[in-house]
C-alpha cells in the first residue's frame, strides 16, 4: 500500500519545525522515526498534507544527567541510543526491562522515544514506564513551553494533551529513590508484538523494609496507560511478601477495564494483568537487595 | 496537490547515486525501481515481515518504513553489496547455502542484512540470542531451524578466521 | 545407475542467485512503457451493485484507463470449474465460479469491482479513491450453520440455498459397528485452517506484442501450463501465441495454483487494449482478501470401538466453508473425508459433508488441503476413547494401525483424484516406534512428567499419526537435452516456489548421465520451454515430475550409449557413462565426451538412418495410476504456564516415510517449514471475521505468523517404504509437516494441564492462551 500524497519539509532547527507546525496545524505531522507514522500512512489511515521531518534536530536528541540526578531525554532520541547508554539503563532499570520488548532491533534503530510517547498507543511499553516513573514531559510551541505530568499527557486512545502547534521535546525522569527496585514485564503473543498486558512497577522500602511507596502502571488494559498505584495502597506500610503482593494483584484485577481484542478476551487481559502485577512486584522487591 | 519532488544523493553499496523522487516514494521502491537494486524485497509495507531490511549507515532498518527523500546524504548497504566480489560469498551467505537456510529465497536478503549486522554486534551468540535477533524477520518456508544453524556456523567461521 | 547424487544431501544449485539478490521475482520485471494496476475491492461482504462511477478517476493525472465489468463486454465470464464433481453416488454439486470483476453483486469483502491503470501504483491507488460505488447491502452469511437455514439470503441468488455440495461416502456398515460396540463416543470438533501468507504476495505482468501477436504473462502461479491454456482460450489466441512464465516465486503453498484469479484474466486483456505492458503486484493488505484461504469445518463425529479399543467404525457429518465461490470443486473436503481414515483399520465409515457458500473469500487448498481437519478428528477421537476405555493413547493407536502385509490397502471411498482410495505401501508401526523413542515417551510419562508435576510445572506430551496422499496424477513431463558443451539442460512443466527442483531434478539426471550436478540446468515454469504439465500441488512435484525427469534421462543415456557404441564399433555392454563422458570399460583413454556425442547426433550435412531423432535429447512423461500414500508421526512435549497459558515447545519430533528420498536436506527443509505452518495453525493464526464478513486482523501485525522464537528445533527421522507406483519409489513430502500439528497440540496441552480429569476437552483449533483461559474457565492467579 502506498501513502497518499503530501509535502515533505526537512526542518532545519527546532524553531523551524515549530513555526511550520504553527503554520500548518493539523494538516501537518512531525516525522521522527516514522515506525508508527509511516505504516499508518502506507495503510492510508494517516494522511497528513505536510510532513515535517525532525530527524536532524540534534538539539532535542540525547540523554543527559548523572547518576543520582534527574535524567533528561531529548524526544528525538532513538530507542537504539537509549539501549546503548549503560549509565542511563542503570539509572532507569524500567527502561532496561522495557526497551527489548519494543518491536525488533530494526524498528528500534529508527524509532524515537518522543515519537512513541506522542503516538500514545495504550499497548505500548514506554507510556506505562513514563507513568510509573512519574516522568515530566516538556512540550514546546512558538508560543512557549510547558511541562506536563505523564497522567496529564496521556488523555485518551492515541490522544495526548499536546496541542496542534506543539511538539514533545523532552522527557524528564526523576532520580531513583534509595531502597527502590523496579520491574517491567509484559505478555504479548509474540516477541515484539504489542502487549496484551504489561506492568511497570516501582517499590520503595523504608528502613524497616516495609513498603514506603509503590508506583504501578499498566499498558494494554485501557485506552491510555493506566496508573494503578492507588490499587497498591494496601501494600503501604506492609512488608512485601506473596500474600501482600497477591492482594495488590487482586485489587488491580478489579480496577482495570481492558477492552479485549482479536488476540485476547477482556477477561484474559484482566487475568494476566493480575498475574503480571504479582510477578513484577515480586521481582521489583527482590531487586532492592540489601544495599540500603 | 501537485506532486512534491526532491533531489537526493545517496550512496548504495559504495556507489553514489543521484535521484529525483516524489516525497511519498518509499525507500524500498526507490532502491528497487529507481536504482534497479531489486534484491531488497517487499513483503508487507507495514514494517513487520523484515524482507525489506537494508543497512543504513551500517545499521539495519526497514526500507518500507523510510521515505526515499530521507535517504539523502546517507550510505546504504543492500544485499547486492554483501558479497565481497562476484566470486565469493560473505560467510553468512555461504553458511546459508551449506545449511539449506533458504527455500524460496524471498525473505533471505532481509535476513542476511539483519544477521550480518547482528553478528557484528554479537560475534559469539547463543542459539537463543540468534533466534531472538531473527524474530523480526518472517520466513514461511524454512521453519527457521537451518537459518539458525547457518548463523551459528557463520559466527564460528568469522571468529576463527579473524 | 551408479548413485552418487540421488539420495545425497546435495546443496542447491539455485542458492547463489537467491543469496545475492540476483534471482528474478515478479516485481523485479521492468518493461519499457509499463503501466501499473490497482484493483478497487468491495469493502462490503454482500451487496447488489447499483452503480459504479469512474469518471473522476479518469480525470486524475497519470491515470490511463479504468475498467469495470461492463467494459469487458463479451470477455467477461465466470472462470472455469477447475476440479469437476467427483463420481460419488448421490452427489449434490453446485458449481459457482469467480468472475473477473464483480457485476450485479459482490459476494465477499475484497471482491474486485474495478481496475485502475496508471503511470505508477501510487497514482493508481490515489485513483481508487476517486471511484464512486453505490452498493445496496444485503445480509451477510458468515456462520456455517446459519448459512443453511432457509431464512438466510443466499450467496448465489439462483440457488435455493447456500449448499455448494453435499456428499456422502460409505464403507462397510456403520450401524452394525455401533451394535457391536463397547463404546460409542461422539463429539463436535471445530477446525480452522488459515491463509498461506507467503512472504511474497501474488503478481501478474502482461505484455502484448501486437505485431508479433504474442502474449507474454509473468505470473506467480504454481500451474503455468494450465494458466497458458486457459488464458489463450479466453483471449481467443492460439496456445502457441501465449507464453506464461513463473519466475522465482516467493512461496506458493497452494493458493498460488488457484486459477483464474481476476488479475490473471484482466491484465492480459488490458495489455491488448492499451498496447503497453501492465503490472499488478498484490500488496499485503490485499492478500488477505484477494488470494484464496483455507478455513473452517465443523464436524459432528462419532467412533465405535470394542472393549480393546479396536475401531469398529466411524461416522462423521461435517460442514465445510467453501467461501463465496467454489472453483476448486471438492478437493479440500474430500481430503478431509479421506484423510480421517488415517493409518488405521476402519472397517465401517459413514462420512457426509455439506460444503457451504459464505460471504467470505474463496477456499482452495493450502498446504495440507483439508487433511488437517480429518486428522484432528480421528486423533482426538482416539485420544478421548483411550481415556474412556483406560487404554494407553499410544497403545490404542498401535492396535489399530494397518498391518504391513495389508498393502495395497483399499479404503474404497473416492479420493481427490477420483480414484477409490488405496494406500500403495506402508509400514506404520516402525514409524511410531521411532517417534516414541526419539521423544523419549516412556521416560517422559514414567519419570519426567511426574517429577515436573511435583515441581508445579505443567508439561504434557502429544503424539499424532497421519497418512498423506501424495504424488497424484494426471502426469508431468520432462525434456532432457545434452548440449554440445557437455552440460545438460532440462525443462519441465511444473513451477518452483522454493522446493529445490533445480537441485533435486538435477540429481536424478546427474546420476543417470554421469554429469556433475552443477552442470545441469533446470528450467521450470516456462510454457515456451515445456508445453505440457499440470503444476506443483498436492505434494506431487518430486514424484511425478521427478519420475518424468528420470525416464527422460534414461532415454538420453540409452541414446548416448547407442551413439558411442556406433562410434567405437563395440557393444553397449562394454561402455561406462561417467564424468561427462562415455568410455570403454577398462580403457578410460578411449572416451567420447557427451557434448561431442550431442554434436554428432545433430549433423549439419549427410544422411541419417531413417527414423533417427536428432540430438541427444528425450522428452518423456510420467502419469501414476494413482497417488502414493506417505505417512508419519509427530510427537511433542509442551509446557504450559498454568497462570498465563503461554506455552513453550520443549521437544518436537517428526518421523516420516515418503519412500525413496532424493535429497534429504531438501526433505528436512520441507518438514521444518510444514511444522512451522502447523504451529501457526495450531496456536497463532486465526482469521477473525466479524458478523459483517469483515476481516478484523488483515495485517501481519495482527495475523500472527510464527517467528524464530515460536518454532522450536525439531528432530527428524525417517523410514523408507518405497512406493510401487513409480520407478523411483518416491512419495511426496511437501505437506507432511503441516498436517497433524493441531492434534499434537491439543493432546499435549490437555495432558499438560490434566484437563481430561477435569472433563475439559480441547476439540478446536486454533487455540491460544486466551482461548485456553476461556475454555478452562479461568487460570491460576
Amino acid at each position: 500500500m502506498k501513502p497518499a500524497p503530501f509535502r515533505y519539509i526537512a526542518a532545519s532547527s527546532l524553531d523551524h519545525a515549530l513555526s511550520l507546525k504553527a503554520e500548518h496545524g493539523d494538516d501537518a505531522r512531525f516525522l521522527a522515526g516514522g515506525q508508527s507514522l509511516i505504516p499508518a500512512m502506507n495503510f492510508r489511515l494517516a494522511r497528513p498534507a505536510v510532513l515535517i521531518d525532525i530527524n536532524s534536530l540534534t538539539e532535542i536528541a540525547g540523554v543527559t544527567g548523572s547518576p543520582g540526578s534527574e535524567i533528561r531525554i531529548g524526544a528525538v532520541t532513538r530507542y537504539r541510543a537509549l539501549e546503548r547508554e549503560d549509565d542511563f539503563l542503570k539509572g532507569c532499570p524500567l527502561f532496561a526491562d522495557a526497551l527489548p520488548h519494543i518491536a525488533h532491533p530494526a524498528i528500534r534503530n529508527r524509532g524515537t522515544i518522543g515519537g512513541n510517547l506522542s503516538h500514545a498507543d495504550p499497548a505500548s511499553e514506554l507510556p506505562a514506564v513514563a507513568l510509573a516513573m512519574q516522568a515530566r514531559l516538556r512540550v514546546r510551541s512558538v508560543r512557549g513551553e510547558r511541562a506536563l505530568t505523564a497522567s496529564e499527557f496521556f488523555v485518551g486512545l492515541l490522544t495526548t494533551a499536546v496541542e496542534t502547534d506543539e511538539m514533545l521535546t523532552e522527557i524528564i525522569l526523576p532520580p531513583p529513590q534509595p531502597r527502590s527496585g523496579s520491574c517491567f514485564m509484559e505478555i504479548a503473543r509474540r516477541r515484539g508484538d504489542f502487549a496484551l498486558a504489561g506492568v511497570a512497577a516501582v517499590i520503595t522500602l523504608d528502613q524497616e523494609r516495609r513498603c514506603a511507596a509503590v508506583r504501578l502502571a499498566l499498558c494494554g488494559v485501557g485506552d491510555t496507560p493506566v496508573d494503578a498505584s492507588a490499587a497498591a495502597a494496601c501494600l503501604l506500610g506492609q512488608p512485601c511478601n506473596d500474600q501482600t503482593i497477591a492482594e495488590v494483584a487482586a485489587a488491580v484485577r478489579e480496577t482495570v477495564t481492558p477492552s479485549g481484542s482479536v488476540h485476547a478476551s477482556a477477561a484474559y487481559q484482566r487475568h494476566i494483568a493480575g498475574v503480571l502485577v504479582g510477578r513484577a512486584l515480586k521481582t521489583a522487591h527482590e531487586r532492592i537487595g540489601h544495599a540500603a | 496537490m501537485p506532486p512534491d519532488h526532491h533531489e537526493i544523493s545517496v550512496t548504495v553499496n559504495g556507489t553514489a547515486y543521484r535521484g529525483r523522487v516524489e516525497a511519498r516514494m518509499l525507500l524500498s521502491d526507490f532502491l528497487r525501481h529507481d536504482l534497479r537494486l531489486a534484491g531488497t524485497h517487499v513483503g508487507c509495507e507495514h514494517g513487520v515481515c523484515g524482507a525489506c531490511t537494508v543497512l543504513l549507515d551500517g545499521v539495519p532498518v526497514r526500507s518500507c518504513l523510510m521515505l526515499a527523500v530521507q535517504a539523502d546524504g546517507h550510505e546504504f548497504m543492500t544485499i547486492e553489496g554483501l558479497a565481497p566480489d562476484a566470486e565469493r560469498l560473505h560467510p553468512v551467505q555461504q553458511a546459508m547455502h551449506n545449511h539449506h537456510g533458504l527455500q524460496c529465497g524471498y525473505c533471505t536478503p532481509g535476513i542476511l542484512m539483519t544477521m550480518t549486522a547482528f553478528l557484528k554486534e554479537n560475534p559469539s551468540p547463543s542459539e537463543d540470542e540468534v533466534r531472538e535477533a531473527l524474530s523480526g524477520n518472517l520466513c514461511r518456508c524454512t521453519g527457521y531451524q537451518n537459518i539458525v544453524g547457518a548463523v551459528l556456523d557463520a559466527a564460528l567461521t568469522m571468529r576463527t578466521s579473524s | 545407475m551408479t548413485t552418487r547424487y540421488f539420495g545425497a544431501p546435495v546443496r542447491r544449485n539455485e542458492d547463489k542467485r537467491l543469496l545475492t539478490g540476483q534471482a528474478l521475482f515478479i516485481d523485479d520485471i521492468e518493461l519499457p512503457g509499463m503501466l501499473y494496476a490497482a484493483f478497487l475491492r468491495s469493502q462490503v461482504a454482500h451487496a447488489r451493485i447499483r452503480h459504479i462511477d469512474v469518471s473522476r478517476a479518469l480525470q486524475r493525472e497519470g491515470v490511463v484507463a479504468v475498467y469495470t465489468a461492463a467494459d469487458l463486454g463479451a470477455y467477461w465470464q465466470a472462470g472455469p470449474l477447475l476440479v469437476p464433481a467427483p463420481p460419488i453416488p448421490g452427489l449434490v454439486f453446485n458449481a459457482r465460479t469467480q468472475v473477473p470483476l464483480a457485476k450485479d453483486k459482490v459476494r465477499h469483502a475484497g471482491e474486485p469491482l474495478a481496475v485502475v491503470i496508471a503511470e505508477s501504483r501510487y497514482i493508481a491507488e490515489d485513483a481508487l479513491e476517486d471511484i464512486l460505488v453505490e452498493l445496496e447491502a444485503l445480509s451477510v452469511i458468515v456462520d456455517l450453520e446459519a448459512a443453511l437455514k432457509t431464512a438466510a439470503a443466499p450467496v448465489h441468488d439462483d440457488l435455493g440455498s447456500n449448499v455448494a455440495s453435499h456428499a456422502r461416502q460409505i464403507k462397510g456398515d456403520y450401524r452394525s459397528a455401533v451394535a457391536k460396540a463397547a463404546l460409542v463416543l461422539k463429539r463436535r470438533f471445530h477446525y480452522e485452517h488459515g491463509i498461506s501468507s507467503p512472504i511474497e504476495t501474488r503478481g501478474v505482468v502482461a505484455q502484448w506484442d501486437a505485431r508479433g501477436r504474442q502474449m507474454t504473462i509473468w505470473d506467480t502461479t504454481q500451474a503455468p501450463v494450465f494458466v497458458r491454456n486457459g488464458l489463450a482460450a479466453i483471449l481467443g489466441l492460439g496456445e502457441r501465441q501465449v507464453r506464461v512464465i513463473a519466475p522465482f516465486v516467493g512461496g506458493g503453498f497452494g493458493p498460488k495454483i488457484m486459477m483464474f484469479y481476476p488479475e490473471e484474466v484482466t491484465l492480459p486483456w488490458i495489455a491488448m487494449r492499451l498496447n503497453r505492458p501492465i503490472k499488478w503486484i498484490e500488496d499485503r493488505f490485499e492478500h488477505f482478501f484477494a488470494t484464496t484461504h483455507e478455513r473452517g469445518q465443523i464436524h459432528d463425529a462419532e467412533i465405535a470401538l470394542d472393549d480393546e479399543g479396536r475401531i469398529l467404525g466411524v461416522k462423521d457429518v461435517f460442514l465445510h466453508d467453501t467461501g463465496a465461490y467454489n472453483p476448486y470443486g471438492l478437493t479440500v473436503p474430500l481430503n478431509s473425508q479421506c484423510t480421517l481414515l488415517g493409518p488405521y483399520v476402519i472397517p465401517a465409515y459413514d462420512s457426509t459433508f455439506t460444503a457451504v457458500f459464505t460471504n467470505l473469500p474463496i477456499v482452495t487448498p493450502y498446504r495440507g488441503a483439508g487433511r488437517q481437519h480429518g486428522v484432528f478428528v480421528i486423533e482426538r477421537l482416539l485420544d478421548l476413547a483411550a481415556h474412556e476405555l483406560k487404554i494407553d493413547p499410544i497403545e490404542i493407536r498401535r492396535r489399530n494401525l494397518i498391518p504391513p502385509d495389508a498393502f495395497p490397502y483399499k479404503n474404497e471411498i473416492i479420493y481427490q483424484d477420483f480414484q477409490p482410495l488405496e494406500y500403495d505401501s506402508g509400514n506404520y508401526a516402525p514409524v511410531l516406534d521411532k517417534a516414541l523413542a526419539a521423544i523419549g515417551y516412556d521416560a517422559f510419562v514414567g519419570h519426567e512428567q511426574p517429577r515436573l508435576r511435583a515441581e508445579g510445572r505443567c508439561v504434557g506430551i502429544g503424539v499424532a499419526c497421519y497418512v498423506e496422499g501424495t504424488g497424484i496424477g494426471p502426469y508431468e513431463g520432462a525434456k532432457v537435452q545434452v548440449q554440445t558443451n557437455g552440460k545438460v539442460s532440462v525443462a519441465t512443466g511444473v513451477g518452483t516456489q522454493g522446493q529445490g527442483h533445480f537441485t533435486s531434478f538435477a540429481q536424478i539426471v546427474a546420476d543417470e548421465l554421469g554429469v556433475d550436478v552443477r552442470d545441469i540446468d533446470i528450467v521450470t515454469g516456462d510454457t515456451d520451454q515445456f508445453y505440457w504439465g499440470a503444476g506443483t500441488f498436492a505434494s506431487r512435484g518430486a514424484v511425478v515430475a521427478g519420475n518424468a525427469v528420470s525416464a527422460a534421462s534414461q532415454a538420453v543415456r540409452r541414446k548416448a550409449l547407442k551413439l558411442a557404441a556406433e562410434a567405437f564399433e563395440c557393444s553397449e555392454a562394454d561402455l561406462v557413462v561417467a564424468d561427462g563422458k562415455v568410455s570403454i570399460t577398462g580403457i578410460p583413454e578411449k572416451f567420447i565426451r557427451l557434448g561431442e556425442l550431442a554434436q554428432r547426433a545433430n549433423p549439419m550435412r549427410g544422411a541419417v538412418i531413417p527414423g533417427t531423432e536428432p540430438g541427444l535429447e528425450s522428452t518423456q512423461y510420467f502419469g501414476p495410476a494413482k497417488g502414493a500414500t506417505a505417512n508419519g508421526v509427530h510427537a511433542a512435549i509442551i509446557e504450559v504456564d498454568p497462570e498465563t497459558f503461554e506455552l513453550k515447545i520443549l521437544k518436537y519430533v517428526v518421523v516420516h516415510d515418503c519412500g525413496t528420498v532424493i535429497n534429504p536436506l531438501i526433505l528436512e527443509g520441507q518438514i521444518h517449514g510444514g511444522v512451522a505452518q502447523g504451529i501457526g495453525n495450531a496456536f497463532f493464526e486465526k482469521l477473525t471475521f466479524d458478523e459483517q464478513g469483515q476481516l478484523q486482523n488483515a495485517s501481519l501485525a495482527d495475523y500472527l505468523l510464527p517467528t524464530a522464537l515460536d518454532v522450536p528445533r525439531m528432530e527428524l527421522d525417517h523410514t523408507v517404504t518405497p512406493s510401487p507406483l513409480n520407478p523411483l519409489g518416491t512419495k511426496g513430502a511437501g505437506e507432511a509437516g503441516a498436517i497433524p500439528v493441531g492434534a499434537v497440540f491439543a493432546e499435549a496441552i490437555e495432558d499438560a494441564l490434566g484437563l481430561k480429569d477435569k472433563k475439559i476437552e480441547l476439540n478446536e483449533i486454533p487455540l491460544s492462551p486466551s482461548r485456553l483461559f476461556e475454555l478452562i474457565g479461568g487460570g491460576r492467579t
